[in-house]
């Protein structure tokens, strides 16, 4: 029973990760006013120059070095239309989205099929032996730690520190920023740069990691629901982290429903998660002061500074 | 000794203008096939022949041009769906789940009275078909109105499931028994497919509709205070307020349309070129009609047009994967880099560019 509780936890991280990533970057990005509906894109292409930097290379940590970095690129086509262009949020986001999935599956063509070896598990000799806690603290891959501490380090960044407020800020009252001082736009793209590294991260933990092979669409609306995550999380990274296990724990139960059979048909556990981010976006979004508290209030709106 | 500089900066437009906003398509397509050339050349595809390809040859020929048009009218029907919602600022972007949910429910008829002659169990798919997207469409209004549930997760959630659900339903229940256990239902009996109109074409009456609804939407917009409300609602919303155009109904009017139109084209589709329901029914057509929708200015006749140049590059896609062994996913990436264009460009119908001296003193 507790190696099944065990088990159960260290892949609810598993699942959980590339949210977490995602979601992290998102978060950064809309604190600062901005919002990117391209995070699915930016998954599949960090995924996808991830894989093919392994493949090349070898070297798992290039790998999601290019998966950052895709993502950053990915980011920065956005951050170019929207803040220097002016381009509608939303409408940007979407073409970004539409963009990643043509772009990933048209360079991903001649890696389907090919593997690589796994990024595995870290194992330290005595600590991860510990009974029972052993594992859980310290048998993950190095991925899930590295997003747990961006994930931490973002939540010290916007609280404790002088960045992390002028961030908030440009967020919250773009014009009044801009009118102490502070250079909106170039915060702005920072901004953009990071949510695409992390959305490339977590693409790269898919296509490394979770499941080592490069398809098609394989985030298969992951950056969809890390979207959502942020919502969830009224814009806080604490509950970055809650939100992110509540999901990688239904993704697992439904894997495992569908192992065990139940007569539930394989289709209707599968929508599990899509749906359960409905009924949760629906729970947070039903108040809708909490909402207009927490959100960032400039988000979504073009800034331009009048000469 | 002082230094001329002239810049180039960006001047707020009065109001937008209106040469520039139907300009923007022209450029964003020319400049879509200019990277479209380079594309090709790096992946050591000759850029004349390509391009040709994809953007000229599905035109060359009748058969061709019936494709085109066969392919455009999904498009063309939830683009203008679509536009009527962007318009008021109302993202409604799972239009691909509205697709299959009214391909879902309009098929219901042909499955389960599979060998039925009666002439009305076509405007019955047809209404049922409206119907199911509606519904499917409802789910997003009812959890923004009621619960204030951003509608563009929502919505892009229930492709998903849609998705899983047309799987699951021609996997199990409604799979062909006769069909070697082949995932799909049974063809549709001749009485529940749309008429062809020529022989030898697929060209159907379902593309016809979808070529006449954009001029009668247009009329309607014009002509009805609900095309003006629309266009307040999303311009100024507080002063929409004002004027008592109510932001619920103005949400549960522009998704029902969208999600109707997307119904209506899921079951064309069903009962037209596949003829049976089958896992895949949809190469994205309801995200490609995001992209025309935006093409098309939010003008239901702008989707009209917008929808046919979309789908000559599907056609030579189909064709430069047969005749030049250019990957399918070629289509996909135009199509991202085309609404890129478009956006960037849409900057000029907002602003205008000057030139100004700045006089700077070198010291």
């Amino acid at each position: 029973m507790t190696e099944l509780i065990i088990a159960s936890i260290m892949t609810i991280m598993t699942a959980a990760t590339p949210l977490i990533f995602a979601a992290t970057g998102e978060l950064i990005c809309e604190k600062s006013g901005v919002l990117n509906l391209g995070v699915e894109g930016m998954m599949l292409i960090g995924a996808v120059f991830g894989f093919a930097a392994v493949t090349v290379t070898g070297a798992p940590v290039l790998g999601v070095f290019a998966g950052a970095l895709a993502g950053i690129f990915a980011s920065l086509i956005f951050g170019f239309l929207t803040l220097s262009l002016l381009s509608n949020q939303v409408a940007t986001g979407l073409a970004l989205t539409i963009f990643g999935t043509g772009l990933s599956a048209l360079f991903g063509l001649e890696y389907v099929g090919k593997t690589i070896e796994q990024i595995e598990p870290i194992h330290i000799p005595l600590l991860t032996d510990l009974p029972i806690v052993g594992r859980i603290l310290f048998g993950h891959d190095p991925l899930i730690y590295l997003a747990i501490a961006i994930l931490g380090l973002t939540a010290w960044f916007l609280r404790r520190t002088r960045a992390g407020m002028v961030l908030r800020a440009v967020g919250d009252s773009d014009y009044s920023a801009h009118a102490i001082g502070y250079p909106v736009i170039a915060i702005r793209y920072a901004a953009v740069a990071f949510g695409g590294a992390m959305a490339g991260l977590g693409g790269a933990y898919l296509s490394l990691a979770y499941t080592p092979l490069w398809a098609e669409n394989m985030s298969a609306g992951r950056g969809w629901i890390a979207l959502a995550l942020v919502v969830f999380a009224s814009w806080r990274p604490s509950r970055v982290l809650l939100g992110a296990m509540l999901f990688g724990g239904i993704t697992i139960l439904q894997l495992n429903a569908q192992a065990a059979g139940f007569g539930i048909p394989a289709s209707y556990m599968s929508m599990l998660p899509y749906i359960a981010t409905i009924v949760v976006l629906v729970l947070i979004s039903r108040d809708s002061t909490r909402i207009r508290l927490n959100a960032p209030a400039c988000l979504g709106r073009a800034f331009r500074a009048e000469r | 000794m002082p230094l001329e500089m002239p810049l180039l900066t960006l001047e707020a437009r009065a109001t937008p203008s209106a040469s520039a906003a139907w300009l923007s398509p022209l450029l964003a397509l020319t400049l879509t096939a200019i990277t479209g050339a380079a594309i090709f050349l790096v992946m050591g595809k000759s850029p004349g022949i390509a391009l040709y390809i994809y953007f000229i040859e599905p035109l060359t020929s009748w058969s061709g041009l019936s494709e085109v048009l066969v392919k455009a009218g999904p498009l063309i029907l939830i683009g203008v769906g679509l536009s009527i919602g962007f318009r008021a600022g109302i993202w409604n972007i799972g239009a691909e789940g509205q697709f299959i949910a009214g391909a879902l429910l309009g098929s219901a008829p042909a499955i389960f009275f599979y060998e039925s002659a009666n002439p009305l169990i076509l405007p019955l798919m047809m209404l049922l078909g409206i119907l199911g997207g509606m519904g499917w469409a409802a789910i997003p209004a009812v959890l923004k109105t009621r619960f204030n549930a951003n509608e563009i997760l929502v919505s892009l959630m229930l492709v998903y499931v849609a998705e899983l659900l047309l799987i699951h339903l021609v996997q199990g229940p409604w799979r062909n028994p006769q069909g070697w256990g082949f995932p799909g239902t049974r063809m549709f009996p001749d009485a529940a497919l749309l008429p062809v109109l020529f022989s030898g074409y697929r060209i159907h009456l379902g593309t016809i509709i979808a070529i006449v609804l954009p001029l009668l939407v247009w009329f309607a917009l014009a002509k009805t205070q609900f095309g003006f409300q629309i266009k307040v609602f999303g311009s100024a919303p507080l002063a929409a307020r004002h004027a008592g155009i109510g932001e619920k109904r103005m949400i549960w009017v522009t998704l029902m349309i969208g999600g109707g139109l997307a119904g209506l084209a899921g079951v064309i589709e069903a009962s037209s070129t596949i003829g049976q329901l089958v896992p895949k029914i949809s190469p994205g057509y309801g995200f490609t009609a995001i992209i025309v929708a935006f093409l098309g200015r939010l003008h239901p006749v702008g989707a009209l047009l917008a929808g046919i140049a979309i789908a000559v590059t599907y056609i030579g896609g189909e064709g430069a994967q047969i005749s030049a062994g250019l990957p399918k996913a070629v289509t996909g990436l135009f199509q991202g880099i085309i609404l890129f264009y478009l956006l960037a460009f849409d900057l000029l119908t907002r602003y205008r560019l000057t030139r100004i001296t700045i006089s700077k003193s070198a010291t």
